[in-house]
């Protein structure tokens, strides 16, 4: 029988531990395990594939004592593919145009209605609660994607990556609120909430609604693009009050 | 595959130049999408099923909650802050997050009822 010995074994996590190979492997192996599941309770809203494989992650790297700089290092490489995936938002935006352009007014409509529910009722309840003004700053833009919302934290005296939290939080709740809130709420319009779905909880509200219906995909796409442009003119204007 | 790859990442490199030569409050990448969009208007055929542009997309978009989860897993380093301030910034951000779902389908579905926007052409 071979058995190797102790010192390699720690060559081998001195050399692990230091390469982007095994995080970057990690994130896979949690995301298809987190797919699985997923798959396997038929894509509930509950078992969302984000919040499993955050969640799987967390514990390995608290069970492992790894830095979350040492995890990136590796989890970068997944990170960096949301900038070509935003790109590629252009053709489900171009297969699904002619929906889109009837429905001009209702998109507008939305996009204002939504964007100023969702600063000013985040700002209004956390002040509520007596959070302090820094922290406010860091939660208003939180209903856009993670790029901008840390843009506009910046600006307005927040703390960006408190913010890139908060941003990840909103989407994950979003995503599993949707379905049975729309259910709920008895709204059969899948351009409706797909463009909810985008507009409150950005990217990941957005890949829930690819995973429903591709033209609520679609219309998630739309909203999550107007939603930072109209978030960043709104927030100034309504922390004012705050 | 490798020339569909190469236009997503010149269209979100020329997104963020612009983004930054005039100091536009939009992200590189959702710049990179409009001038994608304006592209594929003028030629659909990059945007056909089983075109290698469309193919890469699809992967991409079948796939996004995987991309989103190392910025998620960035939550280990916040979770101190989060917990501080505990029940105020998780009932305001359920709370938010809720009623804003809920009032941008309710405004969407309204106001498209009201102008005659129908989900399918026709029906």
């Amino acid at each position: 029988m071979i058995t190797p010995d102790l010192a390699r074994v720690e060559t081998l996590w001195v050399y692990l531990a230091t390469d982007p190979l095994l995080w970057l492997t990690v994130t896979l192996i949690a995301y298809v395990v987190a797919d699985r599941i997923s798959a396997r309770f038929g894509r509930h809203p509950l078992a969302n594939p984000v919040l499993i494989a955050v969640a799987l992650l967390a514990a390995i790297l608290t069970a492992t004592r790894t830095p979350f700089e040492t995890y990136f290092q590796g989890a970068q490489f997944v990170h960096f593919l949301l900038g070509p995936a935003t790109v590629a938002l252009a053709l489900p935006l171009h297969r699904h145009w002619p929906l889109v352009r009837k429905a001009v007014l209702p998109i507008l409509a939305a996009l204002f209605a939504g964007a100023f529910t969702a600063v000013v009722s985040a700002v209004g309840i956390a002040a509520a609660f007596g959070v302090p003004h820094p922290i406010l700053a860091s939660l208003a833009p939180k209903s856009v994607t993670a790029a901008i919302a840390m843009g506009i934290a910046r600006e307005i005296g927040g703390e960006p990556s408190l913010t890139a939290t908060l941003v990840i939080a909103t989407g994950i709740l979003g995503a599993i609120m949707v379905t049975p809130l729309m259910v709920v709420l008895g709204f059969t319009d899948w351009r409706a909430r797909g463009f909810a779905a985008g507009l409150a909880a950005h990217g990941i509200g957005t890949a829930r609604a690819f995973q429903v219906n591709p033209v609520a995909g679609a219309f998630a796409g739309i909203a999550m693009g107007l939603n930072g442009l109209v978030t960043a003119a709104l927030v100034p204007l309504i922390l004012r009050y705050f | 595959m490798i020339p569909a790859l190469t236009l997503l990442l010149t269209c979100q490199l020329v997104g963020e130049a612009l983004a930054r030569l005039f100091a536009l409050p939009v992200p590189g990448p959702v710049i990179g999408m409009a001038l994608l969009f304006f592209g594929l208007r003028l030629r659909p055929a990059a945007a056909l099923d089983g075109a290698p542009l469309a193919t890469v997309a699809g992967v991409l978009l079948a796939h996004l909650s995987l991309l989103f989860v190392p910025a998620g897993t960035g939550i280990v380093r916040h979770a101190a802050s989060l917990a501080a301030h505990g029940p105020g910034l998780i009932v305001a951000l359920t709370l938010s997050t809720a009623l804003t779902l809920a009032v941008t389908a309710f405004v969407f579905v309204k106001v498209a009822a009201l102008v005659g926007s129908r989900a399918e052409p026709g029906s």
